[in-house]
């Protein structure tokens, strides 16, 4: 079969699966992705852009069931004052849930949405959309049409506490799509958490707006089943003087592809992007992040740290694009991982594409061992090889967690990056 | 307290003797000096003895206290009481200072059955630890060794011998890098781990550092093996002739 009949068959055999929700405001903008997701069709393993991930187990028509993955710890966030959102296989779970009222934000589910919300209607797939240029995301656009579900957040004030969507696994065979739109008006602030594995294939996407001098924090903890299947994507665009940070725990997984494609289109924003992933075995974990630099005097960071051991495969694809005129423009990005043995591997396409002339940006990427000099001074002090390795390996997921505004949330990762390790030494 | 027979050792990757049968008996509350030129192999069984990767010891034994420490991993030799302060001290992008010397004293204290040092008593102690080495709280607080000047460096070794409490301490060129003021703490605070119950290895290529730390016995290395063995005078004699006379001598 030609290439291009192969993609048609691929993307005709997973939408056969779907139903295209109708009804509501959203209704235009679905049948919209649609057209966009059948003009480009799904991703095929020859496109450029999924040169180092198969894409086959995140398009296939029915999603590879995934074992439910149960231990008795505590789920992370537990301790944090939160608003409570609950999905349980992709499904909005009200009992688990908090009442979604809280001052300073109006919260909606997209499934709702029937009622009439102008501010949501306005932005329901326009940043995906915008984010398909200059590099297709065919995943996105499905999840554009086809999303059962998702929570609409708009931020007018300061939020006391944070927002947090919890995700649960429950069905070996769940198949969950959901979509987020949070918009933040002009000087207000939100912090959005995130946690648990979803579905045993989930794909998500968060569209983020964000006004002038409005701030998003964001921190997120993917689940930790073994089998589970994620693509996931933000898009977000940023205001003058606006501020968003997002950071992403990995741990476990055997496929994840996280895209993060943000813009900044007012002067003086800044946009900060980060993750930490770890992964023993049968693990692929795919970063890939695309930072558009519109406006005068931005920052962006791009911080990307895998720990990968027993064959696990990291990849990392990131960009930064600076537009004509987009002067004084910070940009930096930095990838690297540290391979705990031979078996791993650790792929990156750093890029930087500039056409502005007063700019500072710089890449790294690198990937290494454990420092063996390190390691016989922390064991000559009386620190055992485990611990030490930990303590190594830590230090070198530091740059990432650091991303983290919040002391008691860093904490909480580093807590449970340490509790991983220790669980995972050789 | 240190027992050296005879030890011959290798490097592991190429067919290379390093120390040609050394013999060398530390007695409990001793401290003994080992000089030589550079390339003698001083540094090289200081390694050995703590474990470091990459020698292969082909004939002779070490023991402490009657404890083979040859067979034991380099944490195990370090909850047994030994320690080494590094000729060129690691530097450890990312790990804290502080979370690395409260992590080893309670990995010392757990290996040796004993009950950990709560994180208040710990702040103590390294406060006053750190006063007497003029270490101030920002260093603590800082990634071990990172940035740290050579000086401090050696100081931050000291400190975590004052805080180790070990009882077998070998100092590797611990002098070097030291201005006079330095160098003065660091002897200051060897002697005030000084008592009955502790031996001490020191190496250095000066008679200087040696004014300030008396050592009971002073030996010479030469090519993998010690060669000579004096007190305190056998260094005057380093100092002021160099190692061709007795080099010479033992030939
Ligand atoms: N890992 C190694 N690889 C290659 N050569 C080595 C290694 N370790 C030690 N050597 C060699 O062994 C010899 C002894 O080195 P060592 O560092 O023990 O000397 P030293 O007496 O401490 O010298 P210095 O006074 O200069 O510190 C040197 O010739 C050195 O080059
Ligand atoms: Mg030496």
């Amino acid at each position: 079969m030609a290439e291009a009949a192969v993609q048609q068959s691929t993307t005709d055999a997973r939408l056969a699966s779907l139903t295209l929700p109708t009804g509501g405001w959203s209704e235009v903008a679905r049948k919209q992705a649609e057209a966009r997701l059948r003009k480009m069709g799904l991703p095929e393993r020859r496109d450029e852009y999924w040169r180092y991930t198969r894409p086959e187990t995140l398009t296939q028509a029915i999603a590879v069931p995934a074992a439910l993955f149960n231990n008795d710890e505590t789920p992370i966030f537990g301790e944090i004052d939160r608003l409570s959102i609950v999905f349980v296989d992709g499904v909005f779970d009200a009992e688990a849930s908090d009442d979604l009222s809280l001052e300073g934000v109006s919260i909606e589910r997209l499934a709702n949405a029937t009622s009439d919300l102008h501010w949501a209607r306005d932005l329901y797939g326009t940043l995906e959309e915008k984010g398909q240029t200059p590099v297709p995301r065919p995943l996105a656009a499905l999840n554009t049409a086809y999303a059962t579900d998702g929570i609409l957040i708009h931020v007018t004030g300061k939020i006391s506490k944070p927002i947090s969507l919890q995700y649960f696994h429950q069905s070996e065979t769940s198949d969950a799509i959901l979509h987020h739109v949070i918009r933040v008006d002009a000087g207000a602030e939100v912090t959005l958490l995130e946690n648990g594995p979803a579905a045993a294939r989930f794909n998500k996407v968060m569209e983020v707006d964000i006004a002038d001098t409005g701030v998003f924090h964001h921190v997120r903890a993917q689940g930790r089943d073994h089998e589970r299947r994620a693509a996931t994507h933000i898009f977000a665009r940023l205001g003058a003087e606006s501020t968003f940070k997002s950071f992403t725990l990995t741990a476990n997984g055997v496929m994840t592809r996280n895209e993060c494609v943000i813009e900044l289109t007012g002067d003086d924003a800044i946009a900060h992007v980060a993750g930490a992933c770890v992964g023993d075995g049968d693990f692929h974990h795919d970063d890939t992040v695309f930072v558009t630099h519109d406006a005068v005097n931005c920052e962006s960071r791009q911080v990307f740290k895998k720990v990968l051991r027993n064959g696990a495969t990291g990849v990392f694809q990131g960009k930064i694009l600076v537009q004509p005129g987009a002067q004084k423009t910070d940009g930096y990005q930095i990838s690297q991982s540290l391979l705990l043995d031979d078996d791993s591997q650790f792929l990156a396409k750093p890029e930087l594409e500039i056409y502005a002339d007063d700019v500072a940006c710089s890449h790294g990427s690198t990937s290494g061992a454990i420092d063996e000099g390190a390691l016989f001074y922390l064991r000559s002090r009386g620190i055992p090889e485990g611990p030490a390795t930990d303590l190594l390996t830590l230090a070198f997921l530091a740059e990432a967690v650091e991303e983290i505004e919040n002391e008691d949330l860093r904490e909480e990762i580093t807590g449970r990056l340490a509790a991983w390790l220790e669980r995972h030494r050789s | 307290m240190l027992s050296i027979k005879n030890l011959h050792v290798k490097l592991e990757e190429e067919d290379k003797e390093i120390l040609k049968g050394v013999d060398l008996e530390i007695e409990a509350g001793k401290v003994h000096a080992i000089m030589g030129p550079n390339g003698s192999g001083k540094s090289t069984l200081s390694y050995v003895l703590s474990g470091k990767d990459g020698y292969e010891v082909t004939e002779g034994t070490a023991t402490l206290e009657g404890e083979d420490v040859l067979e034991m991993e380099p944490e195990e030799r370090a909850a047994a009481g030994l320690f080494l302060a590094f000729q060129y001290p690691v530097e450890i992008p990312g790990v804290g200072n502080m979370t690395f010397l409260r992590t080893a004293v309670n990995a010392q204290r757990k290996a040796r059955g004993e009950e950990e040092m709560s994180a208040a008593d710990f702040l103590k102690l390294i406060r006053a630890r750190a006063k007497d080495l003029k270490i101030d709280a920002d260093m603590l607080k800082r990634p071990v060794n990172v940035g740290f000047s050579g000086g401090e460096k050696k100081r931050n070794e000291i400190m975590q011998m004052a805080m180790l409490e070990p009882k077998m301490c070998i100092l590797d060129e611990t002098d070097s890098g030291l201005d006079v003021d330095a160098m003065k703490l660091v002897a200051e605070g060897v002697n005030a781990l000084r008592n009955a119950g502790r031996g001490f290895l020191v190496i250095t290529h000066y008679q200087r550092l040696l004014d300030h730390i008396k050592p009971d016995y002073v030996h010479i290395m030469a090519d993998g093996k010690i060669v000579k063995t004096g007190g305190p005078e056998l260094a005057l004699e380093v100092e002021n002739n160099g190692y061709g006379d007795i080099l010479a001598e033992v030939a």
